[in-house]
């Protein structure tokens, strides 16, 4: 659970820095989606992983809450809780929706399924035109919507994951365990902002078509 | 003043078990919330009912075997943290509240009476590796072993668990990982223990899964809970111990 969580946390950190290449025009989204696509060897070996991981994580998650259920067959009448975070509460809700967003995900930008007439664009070189597609994309408030809800939600599910994959590997000690908690909060609200920032921009007109 | 209980009741392990709505009248404020029920169950002795059955033993919160879920909280600690039911006072409660009280809810402590369950899993996880063996001999000079002063201290914190099984209780996925890791962690943190510290880790944790306790998703609800106020920090620690033993 810890190990592949940090796996993906990992890759969501690497997506922001593409990601925010967009506040550097168009020439460098393009560039860097046109190195991603012709380096197929690190790409798909970079997609298999993060499959595995994913699935890892899937399936231990499923496998933990099965014994969860076991471990605890009669249920309180009114349980309480006085110290438990919402976003520790709500790791299986949040865990959901981020697998739907994925798939959504997917198929708009990478599969180019959904809202394809945003994804058939070329460039003045030729190649794929990623950064008109997602201006096109994020000029659509409905679709930014759809993306900010869901990205909220994985940051909130990052905020405990990240502080709790510290306690599970054993990383913590007693000096560290309040620091590294907290910025791990702060780290992923941190990614949120940085993700939120690119449809918010787009919006407001602060990064234009070419 | 006068309260509406709304109390577990459960004739043996067999039954299913239901909630059954009781009064309790001219409870004082300085009477302790066991007082309250031994007050209610003279009530009903009086009138020629079954008494609630419920555990206790040394009413000042050192032994651990008061095992009351109040409002959905074990040993009421929404009200009051670091102390255990027996050291709860009805102060904290007011003329006309409701309280529901339940035991300890888990597949490894199974319901014994109305509010008392078995917590013999957790003696069964001592017996798996939680001492340190003695090769019998003369009687060793008090000293002759350094332990560091941090690490005594550290020992005790750990040490200060009274396994009342709280922890499992208030545990949405009825896990007794801080139980275990306060054992680990007393044990390991001394030079004596050292000796055995990889064997240990694996037998225990070996046992608490074996006993159908559920895993850890680090949201402290025990470390609230817990009469000792034993820190997770010492699950972090097991985690670490574990790794190393592998």
């Amino acid at each position: 659970m810890a190990a592949s969580g940090a796996a993906l946390a990992g890759f969501v950190v690497a997506h922001l820095a593409g990601n925010l290449q967009i506040f550097l025009g168009q020439e460098a989204v393009n560039r860097y989606a046109h190195f991603l696509k012709s380096t197929p060897g690190l790409l798909w070996s970079a997609r298999l992983f993060l499959l595995a991981m994913g699935a890892l994580h899937v399936v231990t998650s499923a496998q933990l809450n099965r014994e969860a259920r076991a471990a605890r067959p009669e249920p309180y009448a009114g349980k309480a809780y006085i110290k438990a975070s919402p976003a520790s509460r709500t790791m299986f809700a949040s865990g959901l929706i981020i697998l739907g967003f994925i798939v959504y995900h997917l198929l708009h930008f990478t599969f180019l399924k959904l809202h394809p007439q945003y994804g058939q664009l070329t460039d003045a070189l030729g190649r794929h035109d990623v950064y008109s597609m997602m201006v096109l994309s994020f000029l659509n408030p409905l679709i930014c919507a759809a993306y900010i809800v869901p990205v909220f939600c994985l940051c909130l599910h990052l905020s405990h994951g990240l502080s709790s994959l510290f306690q599970s590997l054993g990383i913590n000690t007693e000096r560290s365990r309040a620091g590294l908690a907290a910025g791990a909060v702060v780290f992923a609200w941190g990614l949120f902002a940085g993700y939120a920032i690119i449809p918010i921009a787009c919006q407001l007109g602060w990064v234009k078509l070419p | 003043m006068n309260l509406t209980l709304n109390v577990w009741r459960q004739r043996n392990a067999q039954d299913k078990g239901h909630f059954l709505e009781y009064q309790a009248k001219d409870i004082g404020p300085d009477m302790s919330f066991l007082e309250m029920l031994d007050q209610m169950n003279e009530d009903l002795i009086k009138q020629g009912s079954e008494p609630v059955a419920f555990d206790s033993d040394c009413r000042e919160g050192i032994c651990g075997m008061c095992s009351l879920v109040i409002n959905g909280v074990p040993h009421g600690a929404q009200f009051q943290s670091g102390s255990a039911a027996c050291q709860l006072h009805m102060r904290k409660f007011k003329d006309g509240d409701v309280i529901t009280i339940e035991p300890w809810r888990a597949k490894a402590f199974p319901a014994v009476k109305d509010l008392v369950c078995d917590r013999s899993a957790f003696d069964r996880i001592i017996q798996a590796g939680g001492y340190i063996s003695v090769n019998t001999g003369g009687t060793p000079d008090a000293n002759t072993i350094p332990v560091p002063k941090p690490a005594a201290e550290r020992a005790m914190d750990a040490a200060a668990c009274i396994g009342c099984g709280a922890c499992v209780a208030a545990c949405k996925n009825a896990s007794a990982m801080l139980f275990v890791a306060a054992k680990v962690s007393h044990l390991t943190t001394l030079p004596q223990g050292q000796v055995e510290a990889k064997e240990r880790v694996q037998k225990m944790v070996a046992r608490m899964d074996q006993e159908g306790f559920g895993h850890c998703t680090n949201q402290s609800e025990c470390q609230a809970v817990c009469p000792k106020e034993i820190s997770v920090d010492f699950i972090a620690q097991m985690n670490r111990e574990y790794l190393k033993s592998l």
